[in-house]
């Protein structure tokens, strides 16, 4: 090889000074430093597909805060590391530029989105809950003790963790909110 | 070099899910091919590009079926499609540049740092894989993951088959576990089941990507007989080195002269 | 399968390796009929006949798995003589009351039926059929008697073997060729595999997902199925059952831990203010006391406990009180007729898209329209979110953005790599997720959510009574990270439960009637045994048997089979060793094998309960069905059902074709909602063809997570219709233009994908043409593809017992052409609901 460097590297000079051109002779420096990307994750999260019930298995590479890599976990007894289309798209899913990331409002008959503050939407959302469930109290229902507010309803937990579901529906019984229902029902 | 390695398709256990074609592109961080409904089956994709470096056909065959006047389909072939790492490349071949290369597993790959987009290689593929990409201009094909092999990874798409279509691994153990599944198919009354690409003493010297098909080649889109474009002239690498030759130096100049330049000051 | 569970797949294409074949009931030629033995179309909506034609084979031929039958089911129990069938009735089964629209099901009881409740009492009576009741008793059953009369030779006249046999006496190969379409050699094909690879050395599998449930008899589909597989003591064993696959990620875990109007967490009913007084009236009139629900009590205490803890004791009936009541329908479909009624003010949609995902979207979206606020969180704007800013209805000038005046709040959600937390898979298995990484800008996790939520609100409460029941919960998770994210772990605790001494609970068998336990869940108890949280256990499956115990964590008791008593033979033995699966060990007294054996570990299988045992010692030690108050299989079900203790064939609420078993056309007892906002398909030749609505392996649901991703869009860019050739010959529908299939309901557009995988079926001596439509489009949803909402085309009316739509048999009609816009798209739907 004659001398050092980037120069000697190039290929076409590697080439022409007699190396294989096809096979070794070739390699550009970027091909020599090739590595899989998920060896340089920070973290490998074991997490499981967020689409259907099969529940296969993933392995999450995140590097420097970003998510590099989602695929399947050759651990998991039920899908043996494979996943299909959508399993194998999770990382556009949690990464895909369309995805909104900021708290949006639109006032009653308003033309359009406007920006809310996090905390802002929490406050105003608890004001609008206390003051529904207070407006539209049931003690008794033909008679009978029913405690509860048909002025409140929810939408929605096939998609979320057991967790979650839980608090869900232990805050609405709580309030008194009956009409809770989720994906299960349709 | 390593053992060859290789991508066995067995087309007969196919869902035609295209996880494959997900996988690869999430691995390959490769952009999307458009949103075009083709009314072909249920296939939107098309056919191998620079975009789409693993394709899905899907070939809906109709037959009179039981018991009834009407046609209707009766079987719903799918077939995961991909560069064949032939032995002769004829991509690699014409190359002027280098930017394809053989690895040390035996595979072609195109080193995107130096394709200049000229684009031989695209005609001169037999199958018709390798393409210059849109925008971007150089050519783009299958890598057999090559970034993963060399951690010790399969290759994407391999990894993602939900049911083990693709298998990735040394060519010789997959021709070996070819033979077997090709002949209990037959066994069991698939009498049109056959490999392709398998034999080295075909037109390409075998492919490191070869497929187990349910019917003839051409129902898949598939040439019967393809045959490295490259066969007739040996002699064309010292010809293409030789170009190659005078455009590097000039290149070459190009590059050293404002570095010297710079040194002065 | 291979269509909407690839990965899941894998384990039938390697069944099928090893020699198993594989069938495919469908419509469509899909692609899992693609990879399967044998695919039999069939027209929507007449599973029952094929299913029902099965067991007449099965009996008339008496290849039931006899010494399983007598022993695990209830074909002996003789029947109360008030009871008659639909053949007798033709069509009704005994208790019809036409003026309610319900069933009176006392008659349907065992002999002798014992003192029972009045009718309006009754479980699977009137009440709980307006409240989705019978939804609950599909975790166990409701009450039977545990010791009815029976007659081991099952020639009684009135015994269940026999009344099963003449109720399915006309279901034969003959009505499934007339009804079904599928061809006398087909169905003989599937009969002789289906009953040649059951029994001792060998069991068949069901698998079902929405195209079985989907209908106004849906529940009745897997009723029919039970049956079956119970006949062929498929039941409890490796290889058998009846297998649901859910299409969300932890479906299954929001039906445990329900985010639904009609349960409490572990299949508990929610109290009905007509129906229950306090806790023992409620405990008193909801279930049996024998089998594992008899320890109701129990659970229903521990579950307060959890809930509002000190607050919970004896003498306040640990606030059972504070649980609101129903007094109803407070479903989904209902929920939504009081938006528009504007009874409901406030609306949260958490992770799923109405708009396009519920049939009958317009109805969804002028509910929408009626809301004094309405908060969605999502990860992507999803159309339920912009329905007053692009809606369909803005272009029909029905709705017009500056009236509307909902209050809309977006909250970007956190991802599921973004927050950890349990998914509870199809098979009942919950799996940790670990947190990869901190949700972007204002994401966060429903957990968050309702948490904080939770805080605020209690912030805002008086002292008056009625905020008591939010004052006293129990609702101080800890907090971590710049967030202040509530623990998970802390919450998956709770649902585990705790015992006295505050240590968490291994097992439901721990869990107190006397408040000294809590739990949240009790059916997930033992998920966090011995203070470990077992849902995050992840030995590699390579490492373990086929059975994978040590990977997650599967309810109840971490058991992978349930029923599992069953796989052995009454004395406990494996039925062969081929299909051994746990046993008893006489040496050890106990049971053993691969599993988690489903019966009390130590009870013989010699044990007979004593007069006037409780619970599970009121069971035999032969009683696989531990939930069921007797122990048994129910072939029939002497209640619990509210359209009937037997499965019978009625036609789709839509439908072309008449009845030609009974009179009685459709289920007589399915739930309709006569409103203009969506109309029912007048019957006759308006509407002649029949439309089902499916998922592709490319898309999810309604979209949301899958159009807006590049490589997922460009796979399946547009909504088509699948027709055959035939009748896109006789429409002048060309491969890749446009077609308009139109109900009462709406008017769609969609690509046309002309294919043979379509076919025409001979139906009562007639050509039946059926549509497929994909579902997964919408107009918005920050998609990168759109279409037509496909949805929008079905009717509202739903399955009596469990309040599921009919989504996958209607009619409809078809048309050439894109269709058209605005006023005038409304204009055609008014002739073909009037013209």
């Amino acid at each position: 090889m004659p001398g050092r460097g980037w120069l000697a590297r190039w290929p076409v000079i590697r080439q022409l000074t007699g190396e294989d051109g096809r096979s070794d002779a070739a390699r550009s420096a970027r091909t020599d430093a090739l590595r899989p990307r998920t060896e340089e994750a920070g973290t490998v999260a074991r997490s499981i597909c967020p689409y259907c019930a099969v529940g296969c298995g993933q392995l999450v590479y995140v590097k420097d805060g970003e998510v590099t890599q989602i695929e399947g976990d050759p651990d998991s007894p039920i899908s043996r590391g494979r996943l299909c289309p959508k399993g194998s798209a999770s990382k556009q899913l949690v990464t895909h530029p369309g995805r909104q990331t900021q708290v949006l409002y639109r006032r009653p008959y308003g033309t359009g989105w406007e920006r809310l503050d996090l905390d802002t939407a929490m406050e105003m959302i608890a004001d609008r809950v206390a003051r529904t469930r207070r407006e539209t109290w049931e003690e008794t229902h033909e008679g009978r003790v029913v405690r509860r507010t048909l002025g409140i309803a929810s939408l929605g937990g096939a998609t979320l963790d057991d967790e979650e579901n839980y608090l869900m529906k232990k805050l609405y019984t709580a309030l008194g909110a009956i009409q809770v229902e989720n994906q299960a029902r349709i | 070099m390593a053992e060859r390695m290789g991508f066995f398709t067995d087309t007969s256990v196919c869902i035609g899910c295209k996880a494959c074609e997900v996988a690869c592109k999430e691995w390959n961080q490769i952009p999307d091919d458009g949103f075009v409904f083709e009314a072909t089956s249920y296939d939107n994709t098309g056919m191998l590009g620079a975009s789409t470096w693993r394709h899905v056909a899907f070939i809906e065959q109709s037959r009179p079926v039981l018991a009834g006047d009407d046609e209707g389909v009766d079987r719903w072939l799918m077939s995961s499609d991909v560069c064949k790492h032939c032995t002769h490349a004829a991509c690699l071949d014409v190359c002027p540049t280098g930017a394809l290369f053989r690895t040390e597993f035996d595979t072609v790959v195109v080193q995107a740092d130096i394709c200049n987009g000229c684009g031989y290689c695209v005609p001169a593929c037999p199958y018709g894989v390798i393409d210059r990409r849109e925008g971007d201009g150089r050519a783009w094909k299958c890598t057999m993951c090559y970034d993963r092999q060399l951690g010790g990874l399969e290759p994407a798409c391999a990894k993602a088959c939900p049911t083990d279509s693709i298998q990735f691994g040394p060519l010789d153990e997959l021709r070996e576990r070819a033979e077997e599944r090709v002949t209990r198919l037959r066994a069991d009354g698939n009498e049109e089941a056959r490999l392709y690409g398998e034999s080295p003493g075909d037109g390409v010297g075998g492919a490191g990507a070869f497929f187990l098909l349910l019917d003839e080649p051409e129902v898949y889109g598939l040439p019967p007989d393809p045959v490295v474009t490259t066969r007739d002239l040996p002699a064309m690498w010292r010809w293409a080195g030789a170009a190659a030759l005078s455009a590097a130096g000039a290149v070459a100049l190009a590059f050293l002269g404002p570095s010297r330049g710079g040194g002065r000051r | 399968m291979a269509e909407c569970h690839p990965v899941g797949f894998q384990w039938v294409m390697e069944a099928k390796a090893r020699g198993a074949k594989v069938f495919h009931v469908d419509p469509r030629f899909t692609r899992t009929s693609a990879l399967a033995d044998r695919h039999l179309p069939i027209r929507a909506g007449s599973d029952i006949v094929l299913l029902g034609a099965l067991i007449h084979h099965v009996l008339e031929n008496e290849l039931d798995f006899r010494e399983y039958v007598l022993a695990y089911t209830n074909a002996a129990t003789i029947v109360s003589e008030d009871f008659r069938d639909t053949e007798d009735l033709d069509g009704l089964f005994s208790g019809w009351d036409q003026e309610a629209a319900t069933y009176d099901p006392r008659s349907w009881a065992y002999e002798p039926s014992g003192e029972q409740p009045p009718a309006d009492q009754a479980e699977g009576g009137p009440r709980d059929a307006e409240a989705a009741g019978a939804d609950t008793y599909g975790a166990g059953g409701p009450a039977a008697h545990p010791s009815p009369r029976t007659d081991p030779t099952l020639t009684h006249p009135r015994c269940v073997y026999q009344i099963v046999k003449r109720h399915f006496a006309r279901y034969t190969p003959e009505l499934v060729e007339r009804l079904c379409g599928i061809p006398r050699d087909g169905f003989a094909e599937l009969a002789e595999a289906v009953t040649a690879n059951s029994g001792r050395e060998r069991t068949t599998a069901w698998v079902y997902s929405v195209g079985w449930t989907q209908h106004t008899v849906g529940a009745q589909y897997i009723r029919t199925a039970s049956i079956l597989q119970l006949l062929l003591g498929n039941m409890g064993r490796p290889g058998g059952g009846i297998l649901a696959l859910r299409g969300h990620a932890s479906i299954q875990g929001s039906t445990d831990i329900p985010t639904l109007f009609n349960i409490l967490p572990g299949y508990l009913d929610m109290p009905h203010a007509e129906r229950h007084g306090g806790l023992d009236h409620y405990l008193e009139v909801e279930g049996g006391t024998t089998g594992f629900w008899g320890n109701r009590r129990s659970y229903v205490v521990s579950l307060l406990k959890a809930w509002w803890g000190e607050a919970a004791t004896e003498e306040n009936d640990f606030c059972f009180g504070h649980l609101p009541r129903m007094t109803g329908d407070h479903g989904h479909y209902t929920t939504v007729m009081g938006q528009i009624d504007g009874t409901v003010k406030g609306y949260f949609v958490v992770g799923e898209n109405p708009a396009v995902g519920s049939s009958g979207g317009r109805a969804q979206r002028l509910g929408l329209a009626n809301l004094d606020w309405l908060v969605v969180r999502d990860l992507t704007l999803v159309e339920t979110a912009t329905f007053w800013l692009d809606g369909p209805e803005l272009e029909t000038g029905e709705l017009r953005t500056e009236d509307i005046g909902t209050e809309v709040f977006f909250l970007p959600a956190a991802s599921h790599v973004e927050k950890e937390g349990t998914f509870t898979n199809t098979q009942r298995l919950l799996q940790w997720r670990e947190k990869a990484l901190d949700p972007p800008g204002d994401c966060r996790s429903e957990l968050w959510f309702y948490h904080h939520l939770g805080k605020l609100l209690r912030q805002r409460m008086t002292d008056d009574e009625i905020d008591r029941p939010v004052r006293e919960l129990t609702w101080d998770y800890p907090e971590h990270g710049v967030h202040r994210e509530p623990s998970a772990e802390a919450v998956l605790r709770e649902i585990n439960g705790v015992g006295p001494d505050g240590r968490a609970l291994s097992n439901s068998t721990q869990l107190r009637p006397d408040g000294s336990t809590a739990c949240g869940c009790w059916i997930y108890c033992g998920v966090y045994a011995d203070e470990v949280n077992q849902a995050a256990r992840r030995r590699p499956g390579r490492e373990q048997s086929a059975v994978a115990p040590e990977w997650g964590w599967a309810w109840p008791a971490n058991r992978r089979i349930l029923y599992n008593r069953a796989s052995a033979d009454p004395e406990g033995n494996p039925w062969s060793e081929r299909k051994a699966y746990v046993w008893w060990d006489a040496g050890r007294g106990e049971w053993t094998g691969q599993d988690v054996p489903d019966c009390e570990i130590g009870k013989p299988p010699g044990y007979e309960p004593p007069e006037g045992a409780r619970a599970q010692a009121a069971l035999a030690g032969t009683d696989p069905f531990i939930m069921q108050s007797d122990g048994k299989g129910w072939l029939y079900v002497p209640a619990g059902l509210v359209d009937g203790p037997l499965p019978a064939h009625y036609e789709p609420h839509e439908s072309p074709v008449a009845n030609p078993l009974y009179a009685q056309q459709a289920n007589p007892a399915r739930r309709t909602y006569h409103r203009p906002e969506s109309p029912y398909n007048a019957p006759g030749g308006r509407f002649p063809y029949v439309l089902t609505t499916y998922r592709l392996t490319e898309h999810h649901t309604a979209g949301g997570m899958s159009r807006p991703l590049a490589y997922l869009a460009e796979l399946q860019p547009e909504l088509f219709c699948e027709v055959s050739p035939q009748l896109a010959g006789q429409l002048g529908l060309a491969n890749g233009g446009w077609a308009t299939i139109v109900t009462s309901r709406a008017v769609v557009e969609a690509r046309v994908l002309v294919t043979g995988r379509m076919r025409p079926l001979r139906v009562e001596g007639r050509v039946v043409h059926q549509v497929g439509l994909p579902y997964h489009w919408g107009w918005g949803g920050g998609g990168l593809v759109t279409g037509d909402v496909a949805n929008d085309l079905m009717p509202l009316v739903l399955d009596p017992n469990v309040y599921i739509q009919e989504g996958k048999a209607m009619t409809c009609d078809v048309r050439p052409g894109r269709r058209p816009r605005g006023r005038a798209a409304l204009d055609l739907l008014e002739r073909y609901r009037h013209g």
